[in-house]
């Protein structure tokens, strides 16, 4: 792996005097998909959030180091509950293009092909509110991609997806990827963290309970958490 | 029930045929609660929004007198403005009392705290929903308003119709101020009451009917004009 990452010092996330998240210390190379993997309320979307720079940190610091930087400067989230803009899917997908000035003629037509590119294939003149879940979703997804960006975070992206449209996102991320996007995703979908994953972030109780590449950590787990996160157990 | 019949009688006669008087007294109350409702409109839509996006210390305060605002009695907001630009009062200068001027002022004042609390909670359910994904996209404070004002234009409209609708009905302001002078600064309402008073109960039904008339008009009006944009949607 490249150098050139982000680094986590001793992060730390309080909330109503109760830490949530940390201390968390970790590098994250400058490629591949990093997946971060836990139980329910193991601190998964805070640390993403965090790495985006909305939550505030209670201590420790992000370093974006070297080619970092850049990474850092075009930033994408797709959120574990779509946003829903009171919009149509077609200008809600457009916004962010409007945010950096494109007119809206050229904006909603980069949008319909970032729409076709995700597999959303509904009337697009619909309001995102009337989409079903999985519609959401992608719409979030091609709003989050139409901007290109240079590191990409998606919070379970596909909790709402069936099985084909769960495969054509995967497809989606393995070729934004090869383009050189940088993908720190969360999952619950096991197969998927195997499929997708370069490395993983394991989070048990907020704490970093182990890092490593893929195949070492499917195969073998170092902490007992993982070990039965993976078997299907419920970790203490 | 003979009454009610009679009323609805004679108010259909005097719209069909266009009474002068009619047209002049609604076309009165018209100007004034519209004038009203965009002058509070101008005022309350920026402040509910800026209210709802800003934190700052007296934030409640501020928002704890808006709603407390929003009960003040007409009639006490009509007596404040008459001590107010009477003969010897501070603005008594101005000559404004008993002109539909001081009709607008005094209805200003009692619709925007409607129309500021309202569009204050729309824009902060709004803001909730829309926080992280501006916030994501790194949208400035201008581009943020922008948004959510463009995103809310539903509720705002709301807004501003109800500041519209308890201006177009409210009597006890505008009798003070204005003094219910005929062909001066007659409206609607002080005609009702007027003509309740004289007893001529259909004369007052029909104005009444034409009241109700042109409140449901002006927010069918608005309402449509709304839905171009919006395709089918309620
Ligand atoms: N703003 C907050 N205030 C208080 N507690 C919070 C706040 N945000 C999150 N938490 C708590 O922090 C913990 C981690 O939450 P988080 O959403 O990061 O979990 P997660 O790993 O994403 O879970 P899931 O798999 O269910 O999405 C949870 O126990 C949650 O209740
Ligand atoms: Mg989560």
């Amino acid at each position: 792996m490249v150098s050139g990452m982000i680094v986590l010092e001793g992060v730390e996330l309080r909330r109503g005097g109760r830490v949530i998240v940390g201390p968390v210390s970790l590098t994250l190379g400058a490629e591949g998909i990093t997946m971060v993997m836990g139980p329910n309320g193991a601190g998964k979307t805070t640390l993403l959030r965090a790495l985006h720079g909305l939550e505030r940190l209670s201590s420790g610091q992000i370093r974006w180091a070297g080619n970092g930087n850049a990474l850092r400067e075009r930033q994408a989230f797709v959120f574990q509950t779509p946003v829903l803009m009171r919009r149509s899917a077609l200008d809600s997908i457009a916004y962010p293009l409007r945010l950096r000035g494109v007119k809206r003629a050229e904006a909603r037509e980069r949008a319909a092909a970032c729409a076709e590119q995700v597999g959303l294939r509904v009337n697009l003149k619909k309001e995102v509110s009337d989409l079903s879940g999985g519609e959401k979703q992608k719409m979030a997804m091609a709003r989050a991609l139409i901007l290109e960006p240079a590191l990409l975070f998606l919070d379970e992206p596909s909790a709402n997806l069936d099985g084909r449209s769960t495969r054509e996102i995967e497809e989606i991320l393995n070729r934004i990827r090869a383009g050189g996007t940088r993908i720190v995703m969360s999952t619950h979908d096991i197969g998927q963290a195997r499929r997708l994953a370069d490395d993983v972030v394991f989070l048990h109780d907020g704490k970093l309970a182990e890092q490593g590449p893929s195949a070492a950590f499917f195969d073998a787990p170092q902490s007992s958490q993982a070990q039965a996160y993976l078997k299907g157990d419920i970790v203490l | 029930m003979n009454d009610i019949l009679q009323g609805m009688a004679r108010a259909a006669r005097l719209v069909v045929t266009l009474d002068a008087d009619l047209v002049e007294i609604t076309a009165l109350s018209l100007q004034v609660s519209l004038g009203a409702a965009v002058i509070a409109s101008a005022i309350g839509l920026p402040l509910g929004a800026w209210l709802a996006i800003n934190r700052f210390p007296a934030r409640r305060v501020v928002i704890a007198v808006l709603n407390a605002l929003m009960g003040l009695p007409p009639v006490v907001v009509g007596l404040i403005v008459y001590v107010l630009f009477s003969r010897s009062g501070p603005l008594g200068a101005l000559g404004l009392l008993f002109t539909p001027t001081v009709m607008v002022i005094a209805q200003v004042i009692i619709i925007t705290p409607i129309v500021a609390s309202v569009s204050h909670q729309a824009i902060r359910e709004l803001w909730a929903d829309y926080h992280d994904l501006l916030i994501s996209l790194k949208a400035n404070r201008l581009q943020r308003i922008v948004t959510l004002l463009w995103d809310g234009r539903r509720a705002l409209m709301t807004a501003s119709l109800a500041g519209f609708g308890r201006g177009v009905g409210e009597v006890g302001a505008i009798m003070i101020v204005g003094g219910n002078i005929d062909h001066a600064t007659r409206v609607l309402t002080t005609a009702i009451a007027l003509e309740t008073g004289k007893g001529a109960f259909d004369m007052a039904l029909a104005l009444g009917f034409v009241l109700i008339g042109l409140a449901i008009s002006v927010n069918l009006a608005l309402h449509f004009l709304s839905r171009t944009e919006r395709g089918s949607r309620w």
